[in-house]
């Protein structure tokens, strides 16, 4: 082994490193959404709202799916391989039931007169819980592909590597979703 | 899983088998197009660059004819741009559409992309010594989604009501309102997806580079030994992650204002007659968010410039750079510093003055590191062995723009001035010197001094100096009267002066500003085809390590492939700047330090 690669060992692996870097910038957009929201909050004319019902359940629904992620990482550290995948499906579907709840809460809302234009409070609701969504999106597609490759008989790779890596950044929305949700019931 | 495979590969691939073939069969798709190669990408990122800069060029020697003749008409305008120019004369719409692409093409296609695209990705990896970014894959998605944002921009120049023309900065409401004016209509829509684009570009480009750097630098490269490039080109992505989302979060909410009808920035206007639905939005919150991004990308640009101008510097003066750490300490105090002054481009917007002043004196102490680093690069030129190759002329050319730009700074910092000062020509010669030409010296040292190793030839010299001391004489003939018109106040972005008794007597000066521009847009077609001519019948390099250097990109053979060393990456013993140390002209940084050595 040579020493350039011995050197990289000790270090945090370039991907997870990178993505930490990536949920940075993230959080700069949302730090840049949240503070316009703070100066718009301000302002004269703001008329305070609502969080709809759903968002609650939302919330539990994306506690649980950290919850069985985490196991999963477990399983698959163990290699209880079947597990592990039980365990990918459950969180895949805890996610998608995040956003449909997401989407259920947004139409409640619409259909009670509140939609994106009626006032400003409720755009910056609509776009930062939206975008939220997005991003937990984005975390459900990869954790499809990771199932898929689960599923697949083929390949028997036991990298640990992407499994941290989507362990980080669905901790992270999760988490992201936690501050949104607190900051929203704070100042509104 | 082929992510992981890939990764390991960039850490370890090529140790044993350097400059294999073996895992990619290369291709012209694989080679020249999609490549994963951090120096091919790098290629790509300054070609696309010269083409934007030689469209965004032209558009403002259009712009300049107006300015220096606005009484006349030209044939040849009308068959160039059409219904945008009827009977040879530019129409004011087209001239803001004109101004407005300039200053977006010039900032973030060419001296973001165009300069730290292409020196970060061809630097980082051969400087530190790592065979290629932590994430080739991304690295080059981070060119495709920038090409993307290109193709779009370009599209906008050709829809039928023009490309967006509310300036670069793009205030709401004129590019909130579709109404508010022909360039507010789908262009502005076109203009915010190819910066959504953009950014995304940026961001992966960014993320990469931070990552390189801290992660994948060879066995002995701590980070005091870095080349200051490095330094500057890291800061410079620290600055992009950190300040390019929320620039995402305000064009986001603009999109919606434009096409969902919601009231962030619009409240009740009354336009043409009408009053807007909007209730309750805030013009002045974009603002902010452009601002907090806007300031930063004014660094994101100089600091590639201010660290390829140190290195070369050090390496053309033979002499160890001036005050290491103090340059480091001086590019963190400026980058965050950065983020700490968007509001001194707000001084007349009814900022609080209270708010007004911490700002002005945030901003003034950014006088702090650009002196120290002035400082620190006049006192390496001083009793230095000086050879003036071109890239050394570009960039001791950036430190005497930087100067000049930098002290306008001052003036305009400070809030009472600029009320005065806000929007004439005064700040379009400040920036356009500071940061607009005073990046593109950086841009071309750098080119200069790296082409052997990009392409293992050399530009012709000859041309080299003609194009470096026109464009330095003209970049001042140009930017300086205009100082002179700012302080009489005249305002930046007006189509026609000639109608105003008190501007009259800068008639003459605006047309010899124009002709100046066009001589010096000449020049830079001149570089344009030394650079392509170079690359097939320039004079081929025969030296390994051909300006005498001491960082590892010279350890490389004259042609690196994918992998960049041949065997093993070399191990870094001392920092880059041991020049005519111990009566030795130079100690490259792989060589051991000697018993007797002394200390730097």
């Amino acid at each position: 082994m040579n020493t350039v690669a011995l050197e990289q060992k000790k270090k945090i692996h370039p991907h997870k490193f990178t993505l930490w870097m990536g949920i940075g910038s993230i959080v700069m957009m949302f730090a840049g959404l949240t503070s316009a929201y703070v100066v718009k909050r301000n302002q004269a004319g703001w008329i305070s709202f609502d969080i709809p019902v759903a968002f609650w359940y939302s919330t539990a629904v994306m506690a649980l799916s950290s919850l069985s992620l985490y196991m999963a990482s477990k399983a698959f550290k163990e290699r209880s391989m079947a597990q592990y995948r039980r365990l990918m499906l459950a969180t895949m579907i805890l996610g998608l039931a995040f956003v449909a709840l997401q989407v259920i809460g947004f139409n409640k809302l619409w259909q009670s007169g509140l939609t994106l234009t009626s006032t400003v409070a409720y755009s910056f609701l609509y776009v930062i819980v939206g975008l939220h969504a997005l991003h937990v999106l984005g975390g459900v597609i990869a954790l499809v592909v990771m199932a898929l490759k689960a599923f697949g008989t083929k390949t028997r790779v036991y990298s640990q590597l992407p499994v941290d890596l989507i362990s980080t950044y669905w901790h992270f929305v999760d988490l992201l979703w936690i501050y949104l949700l607190i900051f929203l019931l704070m100042i509104r | 899983m082929s992510n992981v495979l890939s990764s390991q590969e960039t850490a370890v691939h090529g140790v044993h088998d350097a400059h294999h073939e073996h895992h990619h069969h290369e291709t012209f798709l694989t080679k020249y197009i999609f490549s994963q190669d951090h120096k091919m990408i790098a290629k790509q990122f300054l070609i696309t660059g010269i083409i934007w800069a030689i469209i965004g060029g032209l558009f403002s020697v259009i712009f300049r004819f107006q300015l220096g003749y606005p009484d006349a008409s030209f044939p040849w305008m009308e068959d160039l741009l059409g219904k945008w120019a009827p009977g040879g004369k530019l129409s004011p719409e087209f001239y803001y559409a004109l101004v407005t692409m300039h200053g977006t093409v010039l900032v973030f296609f060419v001296l973001t992309a165009g300069l730290s695209g292409t020196f970060a990705n061809f630097l980082i990896p051969l400087q530190i010594g790592a065979r290629d970014m932590a994430s080739p894959l991304l690295n080059m998605l981070s060119y495709w989604f920038f090409f993307l944002a290109s193709v779009i921009m370009v599209a906008s120049l050709f829809v039928q009501t023009g490309p967006a023309s509310g300036g670069w900065t793009v205030y709401p409401p004129l590019s909130a309102i579709g109404d508010a004016s022909i360039g507010s209509k789908i262009g502005m829509d076109l203009w915010l997806v190819s910066m959504a684009m953009f950014i995304v570009s940026s961001l992966l480009g960014g993320l990469n580079y931070i990552t390189t750097i801290l992660n994948m630098r060879t066995k002995g490269m701590s980070m005091t030994r870095m080349p200051l490039t490095i330094w500057a080109l890291f800061f410079t992505a620290v600055l992009g992650v950190l300040s390019f989302p929320v620039l995402l979060s305000g064009a986001i909410l603009l999109l919606f204002d434009r096409n969902l009808g919601t009231s962030f920035f619009l409240s009740d206007l009354i336009v043409a007659g009408k009053v807007l639905p909007n209730e309750g939005g805030s013009a002045i919150l974009f603002q902010h968010l452009f601002w907090f991004l806007g300031h930063p990308e004014v660094y994101i640009i100089l600091l590639p410039a201010m660290g390829m101008a140190s290195e070369i510097l050090s390496v053309n003066s033979r002499k160890p750079i001036f005050g290491y750490m103090a340059m480091v300490a001086s590019l963190f105090a400026i980058c965050i510093l950065a983020f700490l002054v968007w509001a001194h481009h707000m001084f007349v917007t009814g900022l609080n003055p209270f708010l007004g002043s911490v700002f002005v004196l945030l901003t003034l102490l950014i006088a702090v590191p650009s002196a120290i680093k002035v400082f620190n690069w006049l006192t390496t030129l001083w009793r230095g062995n000086i050879r003036f190759t071109p890239g050394m002329l570009f960039a001791i050319g950036f430190v005497s723009l930087f100067i000049s730009g930098g002290l306008t700074g001052i003036f305009l910092g400070n809030s009472a001035l600029d009320i005065h000062l806000h929007d004439t020509y005064f700040v379009i010669a400040h920036f356009h010197i500071v940061m607009g030409v005073a990046s593109f010296f950086g841009m071309y040292a750098g080119v200069y001094h790296w082409y052997p190793k990009m392409f293992g030839r050399y530009l012709n010299n000859t041309l080299a100096y003609i194009h470096f001391w026109v464009t330095l004489v003209g970049a001042y003939l140009i930017f300086w009267p205009m100082h002179y018109q700012g302080l009489a106040g005249v305002p930046r972005r007006y189509y026609d002066f000639s109608n105003w008794e008190s501007f009259k007597q800068f008639n003459g000066l605006n047309e010899f500003i124009s002709v100046v521009a066009l001589v010096v847009f000449a020049v830079q077609l001149l570089f344009v085809f030394n650079f392509f001519y170079s690359i097939w019948k320039g004079r081929k390099v025969t030296d390994p390590n051909p300006w005498k250097s001491n960082t590892l990109e010279w350890t490389t053979p004259i042609r690196p492939g994918h992998g960049n060393w041949e065997g093993e990456i070399p191990e870094v013993h001392r920092w880059a700047y041991d020049y005519s140390k111990d009566g030795k002209d130079f100690i490259p940084q792989t060589e051991p330090v000697g018993a007797d050595e002394s200390k730097h």
